[in-house]
């Protein structure tokens, strides 16, 4: 018997069109046969397997049609009362965005903590000289040298020289907001600088001297350290928290700054307001950091930005990046006076005008 | 149009008889009085009156096949489990597009309907795959096996429609396609 012969045996059997005596011999066949029983079992349910397949495909064009009756839209206006697009938007998404909202929030509030940006509000201040801070009328009047700079500057800090030819490291805060920046050397004289870029996060700025009257300063004496500097390192810093530069010295007094902040040290140091951005140098005439801060109601304490950060913050600046900063300081052999006299140039006033 | 819904509403005994009967006027009180509630849940939890209707079918057919298979023990009333399946559905397909929020607005009590869903999934998987292999299998043998398996028609019928000089040609050609479509339907994924 071939396959398709077998198949219209078992359909003839299946659809009850045997008559009683080939149906006997055919159950004794299936009964003996268990591959032609098989075969049986198998031919009726794929038969019913098309037979649920119509009647599947029937009664969804059956419901469809029940569906068309119905009127949806007059179903949708009764319980959906026009919402406005952003209702609509709340209603389906409105779990997604509280996540959302509250992921942001606690991103930004964790931000704000982790950078001690909320702490260090309250505790440190920066050393930016406001103008409102300084003591008016002591030292004004004295006639100024050649030309000056505009004299209604909003703040000043300290800058100074990291190459040749005019450009001068800060902190961020002080030119933070600036509409115009001046910077004075140690002689009295102002030079119009430029903002070249800023690197919030460490608190630092470089500006450029953009002034025609400018010459170059000659190779810088001081070199910048690569590496750490260690607990009770002998420091000082040039600076301007008046109209003078102003020495201060003293010794690293902890490797972290504000509340385990890595990128500063913690100095024992008096400084004040306008020694923001100033150099501190060590005995051997290395820069080792930047003046930033000082914490409120300790007195003798500062802190400054690492060198290492300084250098950091400058190679992964583009702008900046192509200036080389030496690590091999000149004045290795001075002693404190000498070197004081060889940099002092090189240490200006960042005098900073806002609108 | 909607107090005439509701006033034709059938009690869930009446519901479940005309489900029985195969009753085309019942089916048609059903679906037009549960349809608001479903339509009210889909919309309401990101989806549009298309997805309802969707929904909506798929889960006359789960009842109408459980109902059938005659272990339908009405348990609960007959409109919570009709929600409890759309709701499970609907929360399926939030996920498939990745929609889901978390949570659903819901409007009614709901039932676990798990179970049913499991075999209506082994149906609805059947019924892909005949979908396909028919798709696949070309004419006429299509059309042959549909007349002869799905509509009934007599081979003397199918003989004639198709022009085969006499029925035992027509048979022939018939449980070739059978085989063909046999093949095809298991080789379905």
């Amino acid at each position: 018997m071939s396959e398709i012969e077998l198949l219209a045996v078992i359909e003839r059997y299946l659809d009850g069109e045997m008559n009683a005596e080939e149906r006997a011999r055919f159950e004794m066949l299936r009964h003996d046969n268990a591959e032609v029983d098989a075969r049986v079992k198998e031919h009726q349910q794929f038969t019913d397997r098309i037979k649920q397949y119509g009647e599947r495909l029937q009664f969804e064009n059956l419901l469809n049609e029940i569906h068309n009756e119905i009127d949806v839209q007059a179903l949708k206006d009764e319980f959906v009362h026009h919402p406005s697009a952003i209702v609509r938007l709340w209603r389906n998404h409105h779990s997604k965005i509280s996540v959302a909202a509250s992921i942001t929030i606690f991103a930004v509030l964790g931000t704000l903590f982790l950078t001690g940006y909320l702490s260090n509000k309250k505790d440190v201040v920066d050393l930016t000289n406001k103008i409102n801070r300084i003591e008016k009328g002591q030292h004004v009047g004295l006639p100024p040298v050649k030309k000056a700079a505009p004299a209604n500057y909003g703040g000043i800090g300290t800058g100074f020289a990291i190459s040749s030819n005019g450009y001068i490291v800060t902190n961020f805060h002080v030119v933070n907001g600036a509409d115009s920046v001046y910077v004075q050397n140690a002689d009295g004289d102002p030079y119009h600088a430029k903002i070249v870029t800023t690197d919030a996060a460490n608190d630092l700025a470089i500006l450029k001297i953009t002034d025609p009257s400018f010459k170059s300063l000659g190779a810088l004496p001081y070199g910048f350290k690569r590496g750490q500097t260690d607990l009770g390192e002998e420091l000082f810093t040039i600076g301007y928290p008046k109209e003078d530069q102003v020495l201060s010295k003293g010794y690293l007094s902890s490797e972290n700054g504000f509340k385990g902040d890595t990128v500063n040290y913690q100095m024992a140091m008096d400084v004040n307001f306008g020694n923001s951005g100033g150099p501190v140098l060590d005995s051997h005439g290395n820069v080792v950091g930047v003046i930033s801060s000082k914490p409120v109601g300790v007195a003798g304490a500062a802190y400054a930005i690492k060198s290492k950060y300084l250098i950091k913050s400058i190679q992964s600046d583009t702008t900046v990046s192509k200036l080389a900063l030496s690590s091999k300081s000149k004045m290795a052999g001075l002693n404190r006076m000498q070197q004081i006299d060889k940099m002092q140039n090189y240490v200006f006033m960042v005098k900073v005008y806002n609108r | 149009m909607n107090k005439h819904i509701n006033s034709s509403s059938p009690t869930d005994n009446e519901a479940i008889l005309g489900i029985l009967n195969n009753s085309e006027s019942m089916l048609k009180r059903i679906y037009v009085a549960y349809f608001p509630m479903v339509l009210k849940l889909v919309l309401s939890n990101s989806g549009n009156d298309d997805d309802a209707k969707d929904v909506y079918q798929e889960a006359i057919i789960v009842l109408y096949n459980k109902v059938r298979s005659g272990d339908f023990e009405l348990s609960s009333k007959l409109q919570t489990y009709i929600y409890s399946i759309c709701r499970r559905l609907w929360l399926k397909r939030l996920h498939q597009m990745s929609k889901y929020g978390g949570d659903i607005h819901d409007f009614q009590e709901f039932m676990p309907v798990e179970e049913d869903l499991v075999s209506h999934e082994e149906r609805d998987i059947q019924f892909t795959k005949m979908e396909g292999a028919l798709g696949e299998l070309g004419e006429p043998c299509k059309t042959i096996i549909e007349d002869y398996y799905i509509h009934g028609r007599s081979m003397q019928e199918i003989c004639e429609k198709f022009g085969y000089t006499n029925a035992d040609n027509a048979k022939t050609q018939k449980y070739k396609c059978l085989q063909r479509l046999k093949k095809l339907f298991f080789q379905q994924k």
